[in-house]
């Protein structure tokens, strides 16, 4: 059905479709409609499910993980400051083998308290077992949020999934979307089931003491299944385009034929991107975009062999985030995928924190920056202080202070 | 692609105003953005909303900072905010008269001004209170006359697919509207 719609509702229908039967969250700005409307939908009887309101995020997570393991399919959504908060039980849920799915309403951390776009909080969380996803548009947010419970309950996976929504360009803007049929859907995604539940008859034993010498042995079972969860993935999306028409992939090359230079990017950023490529491409200049939709399990491999057959000479990673004191996160995953197999130029960008707007003319200007910018550098792009960019301060580095 | 922004204050239905008008466009078969202005709001506080409608698929994720279409829903705004800021084609007043509206007009030859009673069609109607009346349904009405970019049908459809409160009064008022804006 033809809806306009906003990403949080989106996020929403997706729980609905996907009939989770246990929604347990916590409100905060910019996630909080999505629960909203859930909660709204379970009130009015459109959605049967039963809604927990939680005190914290951390009870959140906890009884989206205890209702997992239980036999009911579980959906929750943060953001921010709310993610942070329920870091621990992120933890928790892929160590448990829980497939929970949530959607992360991206913005930065405080303080200063800042409301907006930014991925630092869900890159923050990259070593917690959890798959991430990111989306460029409402449509693909719905869709994602199915195909994500269809990956994170593949017995070959076993793994939860985070499905990152960059705050306000989606959460908060309409669009015409697509909104599958139940039908549809429940031919899709089978019902939940899980190899091992909480079963009175059937009792066993969770979240015991595990001696060293069991311990590496599970957590090899978390990286075997994050490196399988790559072809689940692929798979997924293949068989979603069969049954609803809509083609997704862990990386999206966009005019990359021919070009000489790339930027690559996550969310909503690559949408713009894309209309500054083609603004680019008018003029006859050899440019395109990659933009990562998965960005773990990481596709790395896929990333060196794109650069590779197109023949791309030089490339620059904007990133909504940043790590202090280091590569900027998604500008070091892909240089290390790099090392030793290519020595195509890379630079790094940071760009649009905080939610300060990614516009078609900075995405313009990474691309000038690219044919006479200095490999390996990470620039903090757009910053408000006069002569100052990521470049001013690694030489300051390099000569030590004054 | 056409862009609209919209100005009032926290509680006047602004964003309603961007949504309704989202839904009305893609009910002609386009493809819609509607937002708010991504900041903090308060009641009173001056807002901004938006509407992008293009027969293509819109990829742009930024807010809009030329619009076609500027749409005011208190007179009083223009001498706080920069209404006419980016603007290319025709600014739409809720105003009783013409009364500030030459001194706009003097500043921006090139522009249209449209002016509607918005706020008297809203009191006559029923619509919120006299001291809050909520214009935001009429003023599309009048939106749709003198922009042309989106028939009265599909905004009247849009409102009562929108707005289930008072849904008649709601489609009065912007059959009213329509038929009274002036361009100034």
């Amino acid at each position: 059905m033809r809806m306009i719609l906003t990403g949080n509702y989106c996020a929403a229908h997706g729980a609905k479709l996907s009939r989770a039967k246990v929604v347990a969250a916590y409100p905060i700005t910019p996630q909080t409609t999505i629960v909203e409307k859930i909660a709204s939908m379970v009130a009015t009887g459109e959605y049967d499910a039963q809604y927990v309101p939680v005190e914290s995020e951390h009870s959140a997570m906890a009884a989206c993980i205890a209702a997992e393991m239980a036999g009911s399919r579980a959906f929750t959504a943060t953001s921010s400051h709310g993610l942070a908060y329920m870091h621990e039980m992120l933890h928790w849920a892929s160590g448990q083998r829980v497939p929970v799915v949530m959607p992360v309403v991206n913005r930065a951390i405080g303080p200063p308290w800042n409301i907006w776009v930014e991925h630092t909080d869900a890159l923050s969380q990259r070593d917690t077992g959890w798959m991430q996803i990111f989306c460029e548009s409402n449509q693909e947010l719905l869709d994602t949020v199915i195909m994500a419970y269809k990956i994170a309950e593949d017995r070959r996976v076993l793994l939860p999934a985070m499905i990152n929504v960059d705050a306000f360009y989606l959460s908060h803007t309409l669009e015409n979307v697509d909104v599958p049929d139940q039908d549809k859907v429940d031919s899709f995604l089978p019902p939940y089931s899980i190899p091992f539940k909480l079963d009175v008859d059937d009792p066993l034993g969770f979240g015991h003491l595990i001696m060293p010498d069991g311990w590496m042995e599970l957590r090899w079972e978390i990286e075997r299944s994050m490196v399988r969860a790559r072809k689940v993935i692929e798979e997924v999306q293949t068989e979603f385009n069969e049954v609803f028409g809509r083609s997704y992939s862990s990386i999206e090359p966009y005019r990359c034929e021919g070009a000489e230079r790339v930027v690559v990017g996550m969310g909503t950023m690559t949408s713009t991107a894309k209309d500054a490529i083609d603004a680019l491409r008018r003029k006859g200049e050899r440019v395109g975009l990659i933009k990562m939709r998965t960005f773990r399990p990481f596709p790395g491999d896929e990333i060196v062999q794109l650069l590779d057959r197109e023949g791309i000479e030089r490339v620059g990673v904007m990133d909504r985030s940043t790590s202090f004191g280091s590569d900027s996160p998604l500008y070091g995953e892909i240089k290390s995928a790099l090392y030793g197999r290519s020595d195509v130029m890379i630079n790094g960008y940071v760009i649009g924190l905080g939610g300060r707007e990614i516009k078609v003319d900075d995405v313009a200007s990474i691309l000038k920056d690219l044919e006479v910018g200095e490999r390996g550098r990470v620039k903090w792009w757009g910053l408000k202080i006069e002569g100052e960019s990521g470049d001013e301060m690694k030489s300051e580095a390099k000569h030590g202070p004054d | 692609m056409i862009e609209v922004r919209f100005h009032g204050r926290g509680g006047q239905g602004a964003v309603v105003a961007s949504t309704i008008l989202a839904e009305a466009y893609a009910l002609e078969g386009k493809w819609v953005q509607g937002f708010p202005f991504f900041g903090v709001e308060r009641r009173g506080a001056p807002v901004t909303a938006y509407t992008r409608a293009s027969d293509k698929k819109i990829r742009s994720r930024v807010q809009i900072y030329e619009p076609d279409y500027v749409v005011v829903l208190e007179r009083n705004l223009i001498s706080s905010v920069d209404v006419t800021k980016g603007l290319k084609k025709l600014l739409l007043i809720n105003a009783p008269d013409d009364q500030d509206l030459g001194k706009l007009k003097d500043s921006h030859p090139d522009l249209k001004i449209a002016r509607v009673n918005g706020t008297a069609i809203a009191i006559r109607n029923g619509l919120g209170s006299r001291t809050n009346p909520i214009i935001n349904t009429a003023i599309l009405g009048a939106f749709s006359k003198c922009s042309g970019t989106v028939s009265l049908g599909s905004v009247l459809a849009a409102i009562g697919g929108r707005i289930p409160a008072k849904s008649e009064a709601n489609v009065r008022a912007a059959t009213e509207a329509y038929k009274e804006v002036v361009i100034c």
